[in-house]
């Protein structure tokens, strides 16, 4: 399969904007959705819309089928011991709070301290802050390089005996650089300090096996890797788990309820409470299995990599632009480049880009911290997937060029 | 001072102008040259009192009142919004908040500038607005 095969089992790429055909460069906000997701969505949304585990009838029964046929190509997806290792939430940012809460409640007390990196998304540092000013906590910080590396040789001295649990990024949302996460548990576990990776970029970029990692949770997102949007995915290992006290309390999360006192449901249900986006994470099932298939295309993926090279090669070479994240050659990084140009505002850009069909990020990209690292209000960001074409990124760049020689405010 | 046009007339005017261009792109290059047309605005008035809250871009807005009348200027670190508030600094300076205040500030819409801009950017032009009739409130 080459990308443009690809791109045809995914309706949205086939689209219009002002009359341009449209180049989608924000694959890491979200992706774009094939047709067997939505088909699947459409498929369940008109024929079996019931609510999942409870009601015997065959309506619920498909429901439920579909929703937990999803929990298990999670399972096989990222190597996970058990299906009820695989919580289902809302995505990554539920995921993450939910450890943040629950870990918290039953692990964090007073004077203990957690590790954050510096590259981290908003979504994996307040909920730690949350934390923190709940349980009196302290929060440390891994600091990234110049290049944008993450300085994992400091982590030692960072773990102090009070250091509960450390959230690091596998791929940073600005940086895309891939972070050596199974080094990092490695370090982390020999101080005895618990590992959660947020994988919102990982798991769509890497290779995910949560054994090989070992890995204490994983959270990611369906809606990036192609499927529903609201859907997401905590892996934890079970005996942690089993000792957290539930997040939310409602329906289904329960073993039973009295006045007296309420039991809890096993995993993973017992952080599953209230009726869940039962439709959305079903599409889970063809997403993944298309993004397997994908992985495992060596023609499609070695076009990517070209892509990736061209574009990692062609944006260092525009003068005036400054690339962060710029460690090691391509290999180590995913076709996800974040920049600034002198002279031009990122914003500005983004707009004009937009009007040339080209959708991209601009901003801060939800990592204040890593803007204030570098210096910057915000940075420009291109996020490609693997239907993303050699032509889309020719006439990208030549749409770069001339979007800098109009706005670049030093030009009179 | 400069005489004050009608509100009504400096709206027309622009709506004319832009009504020139067919592409967003060209309508973009005329927002930039119409920034360039603000006052040069003193560095030690980019504080953040003077920040408009909600926009991607920074941008400040500055006033001066003599007389009842309000005269804005503003700046911003991204030429297109700046573009953009100097449209509103030409529409509104040298008003009385009364004018300013009973304005539907609808040229924007008539110009085609706020469905043409993502919807952060949208936000931003909202807040730009929210400002200036704040401060034409607070001056009544």
């Amino acid at each position: 399969m080459n990308s443009n095969d690809l791109r045809k089992l995914f309706p949205a790429l086939g689209r219009k904007v002002y009359g341009k055909n449209l180049v989608y460069f924000d694959n890491a906000a979200t992706s774009q959705r094939p047709q067997s997701v939505l088909d699947m969505w459409d498929n369940l949304a008109v024929n079996s819309n019931a609510n999942i585990h409870r009601a015997v009838h065959k309506m619920a029964d498909e429901a439920t089928e579909a929703y937990e046929q999803a929990r298990s190509c999670v399972r096989d997806f990222i190597n996970a011991d058990s299906a009820s290792e695989i919580v289902f939430t809302s995505g990554t940012t539920a995921s993450i709070n939910l450890v943040a809460s629950s870990f918290g409640e039953r692990f964090v007390g007073e004077g203990d301290e957690i590790l954050v990196s510096e590259c981290e998304h908003h979504s994996d540092i307040v909920p730690w802050q949350l934390l923190c000013q709940r349980r009196k906590a302290v929060l440390k910080v891994i600091p990234v390089s110049d290049s944008g590396m993450l300085e994992i040789g400091k982590i030692p001295e960072l773990c102090t005996p009070r250091t509960r649990i450390a959230a690091v990024t596998h791929i940073s949302n600005v940086l895309g650089i891939v972070n050596p996460v199974e080094e990092i548990v490695r370090i982390c576990h020999s101080k005895g300090v618990k590992v959660l990776v947020d994988g919102a970029q990982g798991i769509v970029h890497a290779k995910v096996d949560v054994r090989k990692l070992d890995c204490d949770f994983y959270a990611f997102s369906g809606h990036k890797i192609y499927a529903a949007p609201g859907t997401g995915v905590l892996y934890g290992k079970k005996e942690l788990l089993e000792e957290m006290p539930p997040y939310m309390g409602g329906g289904e999360m329960v073993g039973t309820v009295r006045f007296s006192g309420t039991t809890y449901a096993g995993l993973p249900l017992k952080f599953e409470a209230g009726t869940q986006n039962f439709t959305g994470m079903s599409t889970l099932k063809p997403a993944l299995e298309l993004a397997a298939e994908m992985a495992s295309d060596t023609e499609l993926m070695s076009e990517m990599d070209g892509v990736k090279d061209f574009m990692y090669s062609k944006l260092q070479s525009v003068p005036g632009l400054v690339l962060f994240g710029t460690s090691g050659d391509s290999e180590g990084r995913i076709p996800l480049f974040s920049f600034c140009i002198d002279g031009v505002h990122h914003e500005d850009l983004a707009l004009v880009l937009d009007k040339m069909g080209i959708a991209t990020r601009s901003g801060q990209m939800c990592a204040e911290p890593l803007m204030d690292r570098f210096g910057v209000t915000g940075m420009l960001r291109i996020s490609l997937a693997p239907y993303n074409t050699m032509e889309e990124a020719v006439y990208f760049m030549k749409s770069l060029d001339r979007a800098v020689a109009m706005l670049r405010q030093d030009k009179n | 001072m400069d005489k004050v046009k009608p509100l009504q007339e400096v709206e027309n005017e622009i709506i004319d102008e832009f009504s020139l261009f067919d592409d967003w792109l060209d309508k973009y290059e005329y927002l930039i040259e119409l920034g360039k047309s603000l006052k040069d605005y003193p560095e030690d008035k980019r504080t953040d009192d003077r920040l408009v809250k909600g926009c991607q871009s920074r941008v400040w807005i500055d006033f001066d009142v003599k007389d009842g009348r309000i005269w804005f200027n503003a700046d911003s670190d991204a030429i297109i919004t700046k573009g953009i508030i100097s449209l509103l600094v030409r529409i509104y300076s040298g008003r009385t908040p009364g004018e300013i205040l009973s304005s539907d500030f609808s040229v924007v819409e008539k110009i085609g500038l706020k469905e043409n801009l993502s919807p952060t950017r949208a936000n931003g032009l909202v807040s730009m607005i929210a400002m200036i009739r704040g401060i034409a409130a607070e001056n009544r």
